[in-house]
């Protein structure tokens, strides 16, 4: 189902993230908070491949241990947009008249927040920290999820399938789980991977920006936000923690690319 | 589009604007502890005092006077004073406003040059390898976060050439944040022209172009582009999120004064004043954008419906 070259990099890169955040500190070669495991801030070797940090701790093992921060933390995030906006979609768009209406515009207002600028805000509220992060980033999601959800939910109602089940007298619950719920699946799977890579950048991003990840926690955001003031004298800090963020991210997105060329059937005209 | 439709539309934004006003008003009484406390910043002060802060804060009043007065004075522009410097919260947006104007224009520069480039030499020839390359780099525009590659950027053309400085505001220093800001809106917009111009290149009048013996380049440069151009440019009002999103980035990294880094130090430094007035003023700026491109797009091409 892959397919194409790219959706095949991207998938042993997600894979090799996934056994690295699993299996990290098991084959990390150092503890990734031990400090002076070597000299502060000294260059890539042998015995430490990625160099280290100004505290003297080996950052190829940090990046490792990175591994369970970014993605794990993009996926809870993607999971939090995911069950919220889809029931919020879901319950309006079948509820139908003044809920849905006021719903709908509730959803729109809320859409008008620049997505960062409205993670940023419920960050302002909750505090900083890398759940907080996460949990901002993830509410912020849910309104875009819950538009595309309501959509889609709308049309399939109006389906003869849908109409058929109601006239057997299948109960609404039914009728949601058995019915709709696996026509919405393949599109929610697309809005998921489509959204997956955003979110591990924008975690990162809030961790970067002090908001999320605090010290020394080894999220890559927050690493090259520590290795920020000693770029000049040792870019390797800043080098390989974006590297990883930046491989990890563009392996979601060839991978969400192609499913969504897959599963999408409005995209199949495309690719 | 007529006069109707764009009163309509423009009346369609006060509900929007209340909702999303409601929003910041709610968050920022979500906020855990004694607003009087956070403005006085650890300070010992009287109880006389703190009733006299209490007072001017607004704070000793029900919700609903406090609402009610928050939405007069957001319609105003009052934002209220700083917590930290005690400015008018409008006044500060108002001296940060041109730095992020200059780079919200810089990176949308070098976004569109980028983005239009990529996305109409993959789609005048799509599903070929160029196609996949010129896609594959604008994934990657879209994959690359904003502050490594500021960063890596500050280390190589400033640091190790020399050829731009990292910090102040001339235009000089200009060059760097644009190109980090600019890389992911070419990477959104070359997907977005691509499908555009894919598209249109199946259309009569191309055929029609390319059946009176007109060059391939002034098919694509005249006609195919110049109608591929048109949804692009309907989303241009989406680009805004972005560019406000990435201004907080790369003000951040690159030490520059701005909104973004504004409302970054206001959520680190606790002062909520700032952050309601930064929020709200944003949004509604994305707002009015968004109607003012859907208004000029029912102008100027009028297949679209009111």
């Amino acid at each position: 189902m892959l397919g194409t070259p790219g959706a095949v990099a991207g998938g042993v890169v997600i894979l090799a993230v996934l056994v690295l955040a699993v299996l990290a500190p098991f084959v990390a070669p150092y503890d990734w908070n031990a400090t002076s495991q070597c000299r502060r801030l000294a260059p890539m070797s042998a015995a430490h491949w990625f160099g280290c940090d100004l505290f003297g701790r080996d950052l190829l093992s940090r990046v490792m241990v990175g591994a369970r921060y970014s993605l794990g933390l993009g996926i809870s995030t993607v999971v939090i947009s995911l069950v919220f906006g889809a029931t919020l979609g879901v319950v309006i768009a079948y509820s139908g008249g003044q809920v849905d209406r006021l719903g709908v515009r509730v959803i729109d207002a809320l859409l008008c927040f620049p997505p960062i600028i409205l993670a940023i805000l419920i960050v302002a509220v909750l505090g900083v920290g890398l759940w907080n992060a996460a949990l901002a980033v993830g509410i912020s999601g849910i309104p875009r999820f819950a538009r595309i959800t309501r959509a889609v939910t709308l049309s399939l109602t109006a389906r003869e399938f849908v109409e058929a089940a109601r006239a057997i007298g299948a109960s609404s619950r039914r009728v949601v789980l058995r019915h709709l719920l696996p026509n919405l699946a393949p599109i929610l799977i697309v809005l998921t991977t489509l959204d997956l890579g955003s979110a591990v950048l924008f975690t990162a991003t809030l961790s970067f920006l002090g908001l999320g990840a605090q010290p020394p926690t080894p999220e890559w955001g927050a690493m090259l936000n520590a290795g920020r003031e000693y770029v000049r004298y040792a870019p390797w800090t800043m080098v390989f923690p974006g590297l990883a963020l930046f491989l990890t991210v563009m392996a979601v997105n060839l991978v969400g690319d192609r499913l969504s060329a897959v599963l999408d059937p409005r995209q199949r005209s495309r690719r | 589009m007529n006069a109707r439709a764009v009163l309509g539309r423009l009346i369609g934004v006060v509900p929007t604007l209340i909702i999303t006003w409601t929003v910041v008003f709610g968050a920022m009484r979500l906020v855990p502890g004694d607003p009087v406390l956070l403005m006085l910043q650890g300070t010992p002060v009287s109880d006389a005092a703190m009733a006299a802060a209490r007072a001017k804060l607004g704070v000793d009043q029900p919700l609903v006077v406090q609402y009610v007065e928050f939405l007069a004075g957001a319609v105003q522009g009052d934002f209220g004073d700083s917590f930290r410097s005690r400015l008018p919260v409008t006044q500060l947006i108002a001296g940060e406003f041109p730095y992020t104007l200059h780079l919200a224009l810089g990176g949308l520069l070098v976004g569109v040059v980028l983005g239009v480039s990529l996305g109409v030499i993959a789609g005048v020839r799509p599903d070929g390898w160029i196609d996949t390359l010129c896609m594959t780099l604008a994934l990657g525009g879209l994959s690359l976060p904003s502050f490594w590659i500021a960063m890596l950027l500050i280390q190589v053309f400033a640091t190790m050439l020399g050829w731009v400085p990292v910090l102040g505001t001339g235009l000089n220093a200009l060059i760097l944040p644009s190109i980090s800001l600019g890389l992911f809106i070419a990477g959104g917009l070359a997907r977005l022209i691509r499908n555009s111009i894919i598209e249109v290149m199946g259309q009569d009048y191309i055929r029609t172009a390319r059946a009176k013996g007109l060059p391939e380049f002034l098919v694509i440069g005249k006609h195919a582009m110049r109608n591929a151009m048109i949804p692009p440019l309907t989303l241009l009002g989406i680009q805004f999120a972005t560019l406000i999103g990435g201004a907080v980035v790369t003000e951040t990294v690159f030490a520059r004064p701005g909104i973004g880094r504004l409302l970054v130090l206001a959520v680190l430094e606790k002062d909520f004043p700032v952050v309601q007035g930064v929020v709200a003023l944003t949004t509604a700026a994305y707002v009015l954008i968004n109607v003012a491109v859907d208004i000029a797009t029912g102008i100027i091409d009028p297949r679209v419906e009111a």
